[in-house]
Parts: C-alpha cells; structure tokens; sequence
C-alpha cells in the first residue's frame, strides 16, 4: 500500500490533472489542486462548471478518464483501491442530506459506526450522542428526519458523517437546498470543524461564508480552475476576467 | 379503467415515464374492483336467488328445486371447493413471493451473469398465459414420482401451485425490483460515503425503504392470484369449479342449475376478494404520503 509512505507533512488530498468525462461531455478538463491536512478549502463557480463532480471523484463516488487523486498516498482510481477503507477516512455530506427515513437521528448517525467499524452499540451510541449534542440538536435523537427540518437534517447528516471520525469532510452545497433562515446554523456548525482543524473540501455558493473560513478559494468555471488563492487576495484582487464578472454578478 | 375518483378537475400532471408511457398502475386491479360500492355483494346475492324466478317461473324444473340443490351442496362446494382455491392461493403466494423476491434482488444485481437471466426469467414468466403455464406443468411434472420403491403420487393440486407459482413470482419480482428502485439515489450514495458494503446498503437501507411500498402491488397480485385459481379446473383439480360441474351433473344437469351455482362461485371469489381491494387500495393511500 502506498500510503505507508504518506507523512502528514505531504497533501492530505492531491488532485493531479484530472478528467472526467460523461458521455461526450467532457466536465472536468484537467483539474489539480492539493489540500494539506487542517486546511479548509472552498470550490467555487458557476453552476455546471464541475465543482460537485470534483469533489464526488474525491471519495469515488464517481470515477475518471485520466489523471490521479491521492488520498492520505493512496490513490484513489486504480482497480486495487479499497473502496471501503477509502470512505472511512472521507466523510461526505451532501445538498439534500439524504438521511436515513426510516431511521430516528440517533440511529442514522450510530448505525454506520456499528456496521461498519463494528464497534459495539454502547460506544456508538455514546458518540453519536456527543456528536448530537455538538451539532446542537440534543433532545431530537428520538426524531426521525421527516420530522425535522431542512437545517436540523443537514446537522444530523454532518453528525451522521463525523461518526465514521473521517480525515476529511466533504461538503456538496450542503446549503443550497435549505431555506435561507436555516442556512447559518449549518453553516455555524461547519465553521465549528474548521476552528476544530478538520480538513474540509467545501463547494458553496455562500461567499461571505467561504471568505469567513477558508483557507483557499479556488474558482472553477468549464471544467478548468481558472484562478485560486487565499481569500482576501481572491476576493478583493481577483486578476482573471472571468472571476471579475462571477464575483461582480454574486457579490 | 377506474382510477382513485378525482377531488378536483384541475388538470394534472401524470408520471414521467422516459418511453413515453403513461406510468403503469401496480394495483390497477385491486384498484377497479374496490371502485365498485358495497351494494354489489347484496346486489349480486340479490340477482342470483331472484334469476331463476324470473327467467324460468314457467319450466318444469323450479326456481326452488335449483335453490335447494344449490344450498344442499353448499358445504361441499365451499368446505371441498372453495377451500382448496384459498389453499392453493396461500401456498402459490408463499412460493410466488419466496422466488419472486430472490428473482427481483437479481434483476438489480450488478453482476450481469445474475441480472441478465433473472431479467429474461422474469419478462418471459410475466408475459406467458399462465393457462400455457399451468398446462406444460401439468404436462412436464410426472403423476408420481418413486423414491426407492415407494411410489409418492403428486397431487394434482399441487402441480397447479407450481404452474401459478411462476407468474406470480415474475410479477412479484418486477414489485421489488420496482420498489428497490423507487428509492432516490441519493439513499445509496449516502450509504456508499459512509462506507456501506453494497450488501448492508441493500439490505439495512433500501430494503427497509421498500417494504411498505411493496404491499399493496403483492396484495394486489394475491387477489389477482385469488381469482386465476379457477384456471386449475382445466386440469381436473377438485376445487369450487370443478365440484361446481360435478354437483350439477349429480342433480341431472338441468340447465337451470348453471346460474345458480356459477353465480354462487362468482360471489363467494368476490365476498373474498373485494375486502382485500379495499385495504389494498387504503393501504397504498396510506404509504403514499410518507417517503
């Protein structure tokens, strides 16, 4: 296995090139961009520029023509990869939550700790409550998600993906579904990891947001990120033409 | 074809089916016959004791010889016939749904060497007469079988089981495969990036999902089921249509007699059908709210 070699010193995730195509439609058009462990990076772009696929490839839900990713040294598309073992240390959360229905909170976030990392019911159950708590929905673990609301899912979901104790987290515009009065408490409680040094892969449309917490900003448009850059420099001093016209429309 | 009656008549938008079909109905049939209002049951009960009175008030054979024949060989007809029809609903139904569900979980399967028959078994099982079905059976499975020396002979009835068996269990496999679809994607994505083998996603996520969804289209299948067992006559087994026959020709054949007693049969398969209909089609209601 490669990743005995991986020292923390090195990315944590590595995108090299990569393509990605569905059908005849070429989505991604050689991206690379590297994220070092504790580092809070946000993708940003125009919709359909490929920011979603981008981060899909990341944990292999989808896969790609050409090119590498690396997680922790391991390369993520070859035909030997452990896809299980790559999803453990890859947590991911997604815009429509996708809980569990027929699960109550607590189960949705203990269920994969015992199935998975077979631990035993006590010790999930106890972190599951503790990650609960974190998020801050104690008093709803008896709740099943058709009972709460958009914000209070996304909370259990991000819960639900903390318990698998993931090196990385990955957020699919885990706001854009919510409305706009339960957008701050997710985004609270994403802010929350980052200050805790969780390495977290964002794509959001929330600038003030992504300027507030992350570390980088990288900005995507046709498959190519056209410019990146920590965010004072992307935000105020943004050089691409492109960029000037995204920013100029959103902002 | 009868559908939910409409509250309103705003014009709607049916399912969205990329073939270009409107969406199919699962429980169309418990759909139609719990459309029909309580009174039929009386009314039918109605008909059949007032028919005979009318139509043959002049013919030498009367109206309460054929109503007396009828209630003498009631118990037989029910307790020996119908009976066996309910028996051999039950035990199709339980292998139909054992197999059918075995055959749905394959035609899902990533593994092609398993999808691609369990599809091909399925569309030809879904799509052949079930009376072509039930004669090969009839033909192809031996009257007894010897298993060193002692001879076991095979029930007719039985065989019949086997023969429904088989449209049922590709009707009950397109049900699953159906259901295990409805659930949207994003239920298996989640259960992937959490690092859920494709077995535990199946089976501690989707499945779980499925179930209520699958009841009302199987009952619906069972009352389907229900009213085919009467196929089973065509091969000599003694259930209501076959004793039916028989106690006519014990009371001479009149032909009186034919509407009475088909009527009953007719009655008797709709007094057990139409409740399930209504709880099919209540229950459906039900799970439809709910994802």
């Amino acid at each position: 296995m490669p990743n005995d070699n991986w020292t923390p010193d090195q990315p944590l995730v590595s995108i090299k090139d990569v393509r990605k195509s569905f059908g005849s439609l070429e989505v991604l058009k050689g991206v690379s961009l590297d994220v070092m462990k504790g580092e809070v990076i946000c993708i940003i772009g125009p919709s359909g520029s490929g920011k979603s696929t981008l981060i899909r490839c990341i944990n292999a839900l989808n896969d790609i023509q050409a090119g590498s990713i690396t997680v922790e040294g391991q390369e993520v598309h070859t035909e030997k990869l452990d896809k299980l073992e790559l999803r453990k240390k890859v947590g991911m959360v997604f815009q429509q939550y996708n809980l569990f229905p027929h699960k109550t909170a607590l189960e949705n976030v203990m269920m994969a700790p015992i199935k998975v990392l077979r631990k035993s019911k006590a010790e999930a159950e106890q972190t599951a409550r503790a990650l609960i708590k974190k998020v801050r929905l104690d008093g709803k673990e008896g709740a099943y998600p058709g009972e709460l609301s958009g914000g209070q899912q996304q909370r259990v979901a991000i819960a639900r993906s903390l318990a698998m104790n993931p090196d990385v987290m990955l957020f699919d515009e885990v706001t854009a579904a919510l409305d706009p009065e339960t957008v701050k408490e997710v985004l609270v409680t994403i802010k929350d990891l980052a200050q805790e040094g969780m390495t977290c892969i964002l794509v959001t449309h929330e600038m003030g947001f992504a300027r507030e917490i992350a570390d980088h900003i990288y900005f995507t448009d046709r498959g190519v990120i056209v410019e990146h850059g920590p965010p004072a420099t992307f935000f105020d001093n943004a050089q691409d033409p492109r960029t000037k016209e995204f920013l100029s429309q959103i902002l | 074809m009868i559908r939910t009656p409409a509250k309103t008549n705003l014009p709607v938008m049916l399912p969205y089916d990329p073939t270009g079909r409107v969406a199919a109905d699962p429980i169309m049939f418990s759909r139609w016959l719990a459309s029909m209002p309580i009174w039929v049951l009386p009314m039918m009960a109605a008909c059949l004791v007032l028919w005979p009175a009318i139509a043959h008030a002049a013919s030498n054979y009367s109206y309460g010889q054929a109503t007396s024949a009828l209630f003498k060989w009631m118990p037989f007809i029910v307790l020996d016939g119908f009976l066996l029809n309910v028996v051999i609903s039950l035990f199709t139904m339980i292998f139909g749904t054992f197999f059918g569900v075995l055959l749905g979980l394959g035609q899902i399967s990533p593994a092609g060497w398993i999808r691609i028959p369990a599809k091909i078994f399925t569309q030809v099982f879904r799509n052949s007469p079930w009376l072509v079905l039930l004669f090969v059976v009839l033909l192809a499975l031996p009257f007894e079988i010897t298993i060193g020396g002692v001879i076991i002979s095979i029930p007719d009835w039985t065989k019949a089981v086997f023969g429904l068996s088989l449209p049922v269990m590709a009707n009950i496999s397109e049900v699953v495969r159906g259901a295990i679809n409805s659930v949207p994607s994003g239920q298996w994505e989640a259960a992937e990036s959490l690092a859920y083998s494709r077995r535990q996603t199946l089976w501690l996520i989707i499945l779980p999902q499925c179930f209520k969804r699958m009841i009302p289209p199987w009952m619906n299948w069972y009352a389907i089921l229900t009213m085919a067992t009467p196929l089973c006559s065509l091969l000599g087994v003694e259930e209501i249509i076959t004793l039916s026959r028989q106690a006519i020709e014990a009371e001479d054949n009149h032909p009186e007699l034919l509407v009475p007693f088909f009527g009953f049969a007719l009655l008797i398969f709709f007094a057990y059908c139409y409740p399930i209909a209504r709880w099919t089609v209540r229950l459906e209601r039900r799970f439809q709210v709910k994802l």
